[in-house]
C-alpha cells in the first residue's frame, strides 16, 4: 500500500515540476532581467515615486491608487501636495491621467494602460511582472521604421516612445548570428552605447530599478506589511500545532 | 417527546439553566447524540481530517464572503475597481481577500483529497450510497459557486473565462442559443450576467451548499462512519450497545481536527501571507487587468481546479467522436452477445445504440464535448453501483486495483496539466487518452472490480495504539 502511495507522490511530482514552468503561454521578446527587490528601499520608493508621477503619469493612470497613499513610503501629506500633486488638486484622490483618451488613440495607436497593478498583471512564465518592467525599461532602441521611431526588445512594435531617453541616451542591441535546426537566427547579446544620456548606465539602470520598485509596491501596498504579519501568525500556529498535538495525544494515550 | 424534567433549586446555576434549555430545546440530546456518544471507528488515518477541512473552509468562506459583500459592487463598471479597494483602502481588506481567494483553491484542494478517500475504502458503498450522493451534489454545488465566483472580480480572466464557459451552453441543440442568453441575461457576458451570478454566489447557491452539507451530515450520523479497514464497526457491541471499536467524537476526533486544523492553518496561511498568487495557479496574473470585451486574451484557461474537466471537453474534437462512436457499437455488441437477458432487452440495446450513434453523426462534436464535461462529474454519482468488489478497501483489494487507482490518479492530474496549457496535437493526443481511460475507469468498473484475488478484511479493524 504505501509502495502505491510512494510511487503515486512521485509520479505528481514529475507532472507538478513539469506545470511549474508553464501555467502561462511564453511571451514575445527577450529574457527578462531579474529586477532588484526595492520594496522595503523607502529612499527608492520615493525616488521611484518621483520618477513615475513625472515620466509616466502624464500619458498613464494609476487609477486606483490614492496619492496619499504615498504616506506609507516615508512621504509626508504636505510632500505629497508640494512635489507630486500635478494631475490633481486633493491628495485623497486616484491617479489619474490629464490626457484626453481620443488624444491618446490618435498618437499611441491606443488607450496607454493602466499602472496600478502593471507589476502583477506582467508576472508570467518569463519570471515576475517587476523583472519584466525593469527588462523593458532599459530595451529600448532607435528604429526608423515604426511610427515613434523607437522599438523595444521586450516588446516587439511597442506602441509608446522611449519617454526616458534623455536619461539613457540612445543604444542599440547586438545580436549574434546562430545557427538552429539548420535555420539562421539573431540572439540577443547585449547593448552598445551609441550616444550618451544625462545618466551613466549604471545610473540608469538604478534609477530604473527604483521606478519599478515603486510601481511594485504600488500593484500591492500592504504587501511588506502582509509578510511582517505572516511571520507572526505562522509563528503563533507553531506554538498552537505542537500544543494541540501535544493535547491529540494525551487524550489518545487511553485508546488501546 | 421528553418529559419535562425538574432538579433541586440547590443545584449550580449552570445545571439548571442547561435543565431549562433541554426542557425546551434537545441540546444536551443533539450534543450527545452527534459529538459525545458518536461512536467512530478508532482507526482513522490521516485521510479522515478532510471532511472536518472542508466543513472549517466553508465556514472560512462564508465569514470572510460576508466581509467581502460589504465593500463590494457587482456593477460591471465599479467591480475591478471595488476588488482593490478592498486590497487597499478597507483596512485589513487585503487578508479577508486573500482568505477568500486562497479558500476557494483550499476547498478543492481537501474536497478532493476527501473524496480520494471515500474512493480508495469504499466510504460510498451499502449502506453509505446517499452519504456518497449528497456529497457528489455538494462537489456539483461548490463548482458552481466557484465558477460564479470567480466573474466578480471582473478581470480578464474572469470575464473571459466565463464567455468561453456560457459559450458551451448554446452548443446544446435546439434550446442552446435561448439557455447561453438566458444564463447571461445579455448577448455578450455583461453587467447583467455580473448580477446574476452574483446573486447565485452570495445567496442561492450557499443556501443550496449548506442544506447538502447538512444532509451529508445527517446521513454519515445515521449510518456511522466507514475505515480505513472497510468493516462495520457495528458488528462487534458490548452489552450497553457501544461498538467495541468506536470511540466517542468528542473528545477523540475532536481533539485530532484540532491538530489537522492547525497543521492546515499553518499551510494556509503560509500561502495567504507569502504566495496569495500562488504562482499564477490561485489568483492569475491576467486577472490584474480589468475585463476588456473588445481584447481577448490569447490564451483563456480556467483556475486549477477546473482543468481536468476542461481538457475533457477539449478532447472531444470531430476525429475524437469516431473513436467515441466505435466505443458505443463495440458495447452494444457486446451487450448483445455476451448479457444474459431477454431478447427483448437486446432489441432495446441494438436500437438505443443506432439512435446514439446517429446523434453522435449528427450534432457537433462541441456538444458532446459539454455532454464528456458534464458527464465526468455525473458518473461519480453512480459509483454505488459501478463497483462491485468483494470487499470495500483497497487494503484487501488485489495488488494491480491498487495500481488502477494509482494511474486513475495521475491521469486526472495529468488531465488537469494539459487543460492549463495552450492546446497542441501531442496534447490533443493525450488528452484524449486521458479522457478515454477516465470513463472506461467508472464505466468499466462492474467488470474490473470483480477480478482478481481478494484478501480477507479482518472481523475487527486493526489498531496500533498511538
Amino acid at each position: 500500500m504505501m509502495k502505491t502511495f510512494k510511487q503515486l507522490a512521485l509520479g505528481l511530482v514529475a507532472v507538478l515540476a513539469l506545470a511549474g514552468n508553464v501555467a502561462h503561454a511564453a511571451s514575445e521578446g527577450i529574457a527578462w532581467d531579474k529586477a532588484p527587490n526595492k520594496t522595503n528601499d523607502l529612499g527608492a520608493l520615493q525616488n521611484g515615486a518621483k520618477l513615475f508621477v513625472n515620466y509616466c503619469l502624464n500619458c498613464h493612470s494609476a487609477a486606483f491608487m490614492r496619492y496619499n497613499r504615498l504616506q506609507d513610503i516615508g512621504l509626508t501629506e504636505q510632500q505629497i501636495k508640494d512635489n507630486l500633486l500635478f494631475a490633481s488638486d486633493k491628495v485623497g484622490e486616484a491617479m489619474k491621467v490629464a490626457m484626453d483618451p481620443k488624444q491618446a488613440k490618435e498618437w499611441f495607436g491606443g488607450n496607454p494602460p493602466d499602472l496600478t497593478l502593471v507589476a502583477r498583471s506582467r508576472a508570467g512564465a518569463g519570471g515576475a511582472g517587476a523583472d519584466y518592467l525593469y527588462t523593458f525599461l532599459r530595451s529600448y532602441y532607435r528604429d526608423e521604421t515604426t511610427a515613434t521611431g523607437w522599438n523595444n526588445l521586450a516588446f516587439p512594435n511597442v506602441g509608446m516612445p522611449h519617454v526616458l531617453w534623455e536619461m539613457s541616451g540612445e543604444r542599440k542591441p547586438l545580436f549574434d548570428e546562430k545557427e538552429e535546426r539548420g535555420h539562421k537566427v539573431q540572439v540577443f547579446k547585449g547593448w552598445q552605447q551609441v550616444t550618451p544620456g544625462t545618466m551613466s548606465p549604471l545610473q540608469y539602470d538604478q534609477a530604473m530599478a527604483d521606478l519599478v520598485g515603486y510601481m511594485q509596491w504600488m500593484g500591492e501596498p500592504a504587501q511588506n506589511t502582509r509578510v511582517r504579519v505572516g511571520v507572526w501568525v505562522l509563528l503563533f500556529l507553531l506554538m498552537f500545532t505542537f500544543i494541540a498535538w501535544r493535547l491529540n495525544a494525551s487524550f489518545w494515550k487511553d485508546i488501546k | 417527546m421528553a418529559e419535562f424534567k425538574e432538579i433541586s433549586p440547590d443545584a449550580p446555576a449552570a445545571t439548571r439553566l442547561m435543565n431549562w434549555v433541554d426542557n425546551r430545546f434537545p441540546a444536551s440530546k443533539l450534543f450527545k447524540e452527534h459529538m459525545s456518544e458518536y461512536y467512530a471507528p478508532k482507526n482513522f488515518n490521516f485521510w479522515y481530517v478532510f471532511g472536518s477541512l472542508a466543513l472549517l473552509v466553508l465556514v472560512i468562506q462564508i465569514v470572510t464572503g460576508i466581509f467581502l459583500t460589504m465593500h463590494y459592487k457587482p456593477d460591471a463598471a465599479l467591480a475591478f475597481g471595488s476588488v482593490e479597494y478592498i486590497m487597499r483602502d478597507v483596512p485589513w481588506g487585503w487578508l479577508i481577500r486573500y482568505m477568500h481567494s486562497t479558500g476557494a483553491s483550499a476547498f478543492f484542494v481537501v474536497v478532493y483529497l476527501h473524496m480520494f478517500r471515500g474512493l480508495i475504502y469504499g466510504s460510498y458503498r451499502k449502506p453509505r450510497e446517499l452519504i456518497w450522493i449528497f456529497g457528489c451534489a455538494i462537489f456539483l454545488a461548490l463548482m458552481a459557486e466557484a465558477f460564479m465566483g470567480y466573474l466578480l472580480p471582473w478581470g480578464q480572466m474572469s470575464y473571459w473565462g466565463a464567455q468561453v464557459i456560457v459559450n458551451l451552453f448554446a452548443a446544446i441543440p435546439f434550446i442552446g442559443p435561448d439557455l447561453a442568453l438566458l444564463i447571461r441575461g445579455d448577448y455578450v457576458v455583461g453587467d447583467a450576467t455580473l448580477n446574476r451570478f452574483f446573486a447565485f454566489h452570495v445567496i442561492a447557491v450557499p443556501l443550496v451548499l449548506l442544506g447538502l452539507v447538512v444532509a451529508h451530515i445527517i446521513a454519515l450520523h445515521e449510518v456511522g462512519s466507514n475505515n480505513p479497514d472497510g468493516v462495520e464497526i457495528k458488528k462487534h457491541k458490548d452489552a450497553s450497545g457501544k461498538p467495541l471499536d468506536g470511540i466517542p467524537f468528542h473528545p477523540y476526533y475532536t481533539v485530532h481536527d484540532i491538530f489537522a486544523v492547525s497543521v492546515f492553518l499553518m499551510i494556509f496561511s503560509a500561502i495567504i501571507f507569502f504566495a496569495p498568487e500562488a504562482g499564477g495557479y490561485f489568483l492569475e496574473y491576467n486577472n490584474f487587468i480589468p475585463a476588456d470585451p473588445l481584447k481577448t486574451p490569447l490564451h483563456i484557461a480556467p483556475v486549477w481546479y477546473f482543468t481536468p474537466y476542461y481538457s475533457m471537453l477539449r478532447a472531444i474534437t470531430s476525429q475524437m467522436m469516431y473513436a467515441l462512436i466505435a466505443c458505443v457499437l463495440l458495447g452494444a455488441v457486446l451487450g448483445v452477445l455476451k448479457a444474459k437477458i431477454a431478447g427483448l432487452f437486446k432489441a432495446i440495446i441494438v436500437g438505443a445504440a443506432v439512435v446514439l450513434v446517429a446523434a453522435m453523426l449528427m450534432i457537433d462534436a462541441k456538444f458532446w464535448g459539454v455532454v464528456v464535461m458534464g458527464g465526468a462529474v455525473i458518473i461519480l454519482f453512480f459509483l454505488p453501483w459501478l463497483d462491485n468488489s468483494e470487499v470495500k478497501s483497497i487494503r484487501y483489494r488485489p495488488d494491480w486495483h491498487k495500481y488502477m487507482y494509482a494511474i486513475f490518479v495521475l491521469n486526472f492530474v495529468v488531465l488537469g496539466y494539459l487543460g492549463i496549457k495552450p492546446p497542441s496535437l501531442i496534447n490533443e493526443r493525450v488528452s484524449q487518452i486521458g479522457t478515454l481511460f477516465y470513463f472506461g475507469f467508472f464505466l468499466l468498473m462492474p467488470w474490473w472490480s470483480r477480478l482478481g484475488t481478494f484478501k480477507t478484511p479482518p472481523d475487527r479493524v486493526t489498531f496500533a495504539a498511538h
